[in-house]
C-alpha cells in the first residue's frame, strides 16, 4: 500500500511539474498480429507454388483459405486502433489479439504439416492425411458427416436428458428420505461402479432397436454421477437452512423444493458435468458396435476403408461436438448458478 | 429507522411459561443433561434475556421454545397452549445470519410470506420490514455482497416479516463487531418497543444483557439451572454509563463468579 502510495504521489507530482504535456493517446502496432499475418501468408505461398507429391484436390482451396485468413488479420492489425473504443467491436478486438500468439503457432504447424505430408511425403501415406485432403474431406463428405453429427447429438441428447432427469430424481429422493436411502444405497454402490459399456451385450439383445439400447446405455452412464452427487448434495446442505425454513411454516415440499434442490444444485452441475464426460464414451463405444449411423459409426466406417483423412475430420468433429456440449452445460450453470462466486470458468 | 411506523404492530406480544423442562442429548450413547428444570415467564411484551456462560444450555432452551425440538421433561406454553412444533409467529433469528445464498436479499427476507403462501397478498411486508432495516438499496444483492452486520439486518427483517409475537433471538449479535454491534443493540430495542412483540435474548454478554433487557435470568453451567432472575429498573432508552447498569453489572457478574476479574 505505502509503496503504491508513494508512486502514484510521484506522478502526481511529474503531472504538477509538467502542466503542458498531454497524453497523446498512440496505439502501438500490433506486432503479433502482423506477424500472424505474415506466417498465413506463408502457409498460402507453401500450398500454392510448392508442387504436391501427387494429385490432391483441394491444394487452391486451402490456399485461399489460408490467404482469406492472412488478409483478415491485415485488416485487424489496421483498426486495431479501434480497441480503445470499448463496446462490442472493442471487446471482439481484444479477443482476436488474445488468440494472436495461437494464429501464429496454428500458421506454422499447419506449414510443416503440408510439408511433411503433401510436399514431401515425409509421412507415409495413407496413415497420415494432408491438410488438403482432410478439407476435402469435408468439401466433398460434408453430408454423410453432417448427417453422423445430426444423429449422435440426437441419441446423446436423449440418453442424457433421460440419465439426468432421473439421476436427478433419484438423488434427491435418496437424499432426502431415509427409507428410500436405505434401500437404494446398497443397488447404488453394486451397480453403479460397473460401466455402462459392460451392459452393451445384454443391452442389444434386450432392446427392440439398437437405438433404444444406446439410449439406455447414455442414460445410464449419465445417471449414475448425477445421483450420487445430487444425493451428496442434498445430504450435505446447512442444517440451519431447514430450521429457519421451518420456523417460518414451511412445509416439507417446500423444504425439498425451495432448499434442499437449489443449496445442492452446486453439486448437482458437477453430477451433470461428469456425467455428460461418461456419456461420450458411451456413444461412441455404442455406435461402433451397433448402432449405424453418427461419428463413431462414421469413425469405424472411415477405417474400414482406410480412409484415415476422413477418420481425421471426424475426430476433428467430434471433439469440436464434445467441448461445445460442454461449454453449452457450462453456460446453463454458470446462469442457474450465478449467485456464487468464484465459479471456474471453461 | 423514521420509516419504523410503516410496520403496524399487528399482533401484541405472547405470553410465554417455561415449565420444569429438562432437556438431554444423546451424545455417543450417554446422555448429556443440557437444561435442569428451567421455570420462567415472559410477560407479553416483555424482553427477557437468558444470560449464561456459553455452552450452558441457553441455546437448545430457545430451540425448545422454537419448536424445532421437544423438551425431554417439562412444558413450554405459548398464550398458555403447549408447543407442538415451530410456528411462524415464534421466529428465530440466529447468531449466523443463514440467509440462503442463491436468494437475492428480497428474496431472503420474502422467505416466510412465500412458504406460507402469502406473498400475493402480503407482499408489501418485505419492501416495508427491508426499510425498517436500512437496506432497501441492497434488495437485489446477494448474500455474499454483503458486510456481517448487513447480513444479520437481512436476517433480521426475514424474522419480522412474519410479524412474530415472539421472537427469540438466539446471540443475533455474537459475531459481529463491537461497533456494529453497540448500533444494533440499540435498534433492536427500538424495534421491540415500536413493536410490541415479546422477546426472548440469548446472550454470554453480561452488558448486552442488562442494556437490552426488562429482566435478566442468569443461569449456570450445564447443565443450565436459573441462579437468579435480575429485573432491570430503568427506562428506555438507556445510557451504558448509567451508574445503575454498572452496578447491576457488578452484581450479575457476582452471580457469574467473574467479579473477581472484573
Amino acid at each position: 500500500m505505502f509503496s503504491a502510495k508513494t508512486v502514484q504521489a510521484e506522478d502526481a507530482l511529474q503531472s504538477a511539474a509538467l502542466p503542458f504535456v498531454a497524453p497523446v493517446p498512440r496505439v502501438p502496432i500490433w506486432t503479433t498480429g502482423v506477424v500472424a499475418g505474415l506466417t498465413w501468408l506463408g502457409f498460402a505461398a507453401i500450398t500454392q507454388y510448392l508442387p504436391d507429391i501427387d494429385d490432391f484436390e483441394r491444394t487452391t482451396l486451402l490456399a485461399q483459405i489460408a490467404l482469406v485468413l492472412a488478409a483478415a488479420l491485415a485488416l485487424l492489425v489496421a483498426v486495431a486502433p479501434l480497441q480503445n473504443n470499448g463496446g462490442a467491436i472493442g471487446r471482439g478486438l481484444a479477443k482476436v489479439r488474445h488468440a494472436g500468439p495461437w494464429l501464429i503457432l496454428l500458421a506454422v504447424a499447419l506449414s510443416a504439416w503440408e510439408l511433411v505430408t503433401a510436399k514431401f511425403l515425409v509421412l507415409p501415406r495413407p496413415f497420415f492425411a494432408s491438410p488438403q485432403a482432410m478439407l476435402e474431406v469435408f468439401t466433398d463428405d460434408y453430408p454423410r458427416l453432417g448427417d453422423s453429427v445430426w444423429h449422435s447429438v440426437l441419441l446423446l441428447s436423449g440418453g442424457y436428458l433421460i440419465g439426468a432427469a432421473v439421476g436427478f430424481s433419484f438423488g434427491v429422493a435418496i437424499g432426502w428420505s431415509r427409507v428410500v436411502g436405505y434401500w437404494a444405497h446398497p443397488v447404488l454402490r453394486l451397480i453403479g461402479p460397473l460401466p455402462a459399456t459392460a451392459w452393451l451385450p445384454l443391452a442389444f439383445f434386450a432392446f427392440p432397436s439398437s437405438h433404444s439400447a444406446s439410449t439406455f446405455l447414455v442414460a445410464l452412464a449419465t445417471g449414475f454421477p448425477v445421483t450420487v452427487l445430487t444425493w451428496s448434495g442434498v445430504a450435505s446442505v446447512n442444517k440451519a437452512y431447514y430450521d429457519v425454513a421451518r420456523t417460518m411454516g414451511a412445509s416439507q415440499r417446500f423444504l425439498v423444493l425451495k432448499v434442499a434442490i437449489p443449496a445442492a444444485l452446486p453439486s448437482v452441475f458437477v453430477g451433470l458435468f461428469m456425467g455428460l464426460g461418461s456419456s461420450f464414451s458411451v456413444l461412441v463405444v455404442a455406435e461402433m458396435m451397433g448402432v449405424k449411423s453418427g461419428l463413431g459409426w462414421y469413425l469405424q466406417w472411415a477405417q474400414g476403408w482406410a480412409a484415415y483423412a476422413n477418420m481425421y475430420s471426424a475426430l476433428l468433429v467430434m471433439a469440436l461436438m464434445c467441448t461445445g456440449l460442454i461449454t453449452l452445460l457450462f453456460r446453463v450453470r454458470d446462469r442457474v448458478l450465478s449467485w456464487q462466486k468464484g465459479l471456474v470458468q471453461w | 429507522m423514521v420509516a419504523a411506523a410503516a410496520v403496524a404492530p399487528v399482533a401484541a406480544g405472547a405470553a410465554l411459561d417455561v415449565i420444569d423442562v429438562g432437556h438431554a442429548f444423546d451424545l455417543d450413547g450417554k446422555k448429556l443433561h443440557v437444561l435442569n428444570r428451567i421455570s420462567f415467564r415472559a410477560e407479553p411484551g416483555e424482553l427477557v434475556a437468558l444470560l449464561g456462560p456459553s455452552g450452558c444450555g441457553k441455546s437448545s432452551l430457545l430451540r425448545l421454545v422454537a419448536g424445532l425440538e421437544p423438551p425431554s421433561v417439562g412444558s413450554v406454553l405459548v398464550d398458555d397452549a403447549p408447543i407442538t412444533g415451530p410456528h411462524p409467529s415464534r421466529v428465530v433469528m440466529f447468531q449466523d445470519p443463514t440467509l440462503y445464498p442463491w436468494r437475492t436479499v428480497r428474496a431472503n427476507v420474502s422467505l416466510g410470506l412465500e412458504a406460507r403462501g402469502l406473498l400475493r397478498t402480503l407482499g408489501g411486508r418485505v419492501d416495508q420490514a427491508l426499510q425498517l432495516v436500512g437496506l432497501t438499496q441492497f434488495a437485489s444483492a446477494y448474500p455474499h455482497q454483503l458486510s456481517g452486520g448487513m447480513a444479520q439486518r437481512v436476517s433480521l427483517a426475514r424474522a419480522l416479516v412474519n410479524d412474530p409475537r415472539l421472537l427469540l433471538l438466539d446471540e443475533p449479535l455474537g459475531k459481529l463487531d463491537s461497533m456494529t454491534r453497540i448500533t444494533m443493540q440499540g435498534e433492536l430495542v427500538s424495534l421491540w418497543q415500536r413493536s410490541g412483540f415479546t422477546a426472548l435474548l440469548v446472550t454470554h454478554d453480561v452488558e448486552e444483557a442488562l442494556f437490552m433487557a426488562n429482566r435478566v435470568i442468569v443461569l449456570s453451567d450445564r447443565p443450565a439451572a436459573i441462579k437468579a432472575d435480575v429485573s432491570v429498573d430503568l427506562p428506555y432508552p438507556r445510557h451504558r454509563g448509567d451508574a445503575r447498569l454498572a452496578e447491576l453489572r457488578r452484581e450479575v457478574l457476582g452471580l457469574l463468579g467473574l467479579d473477581a476479574n472484573w
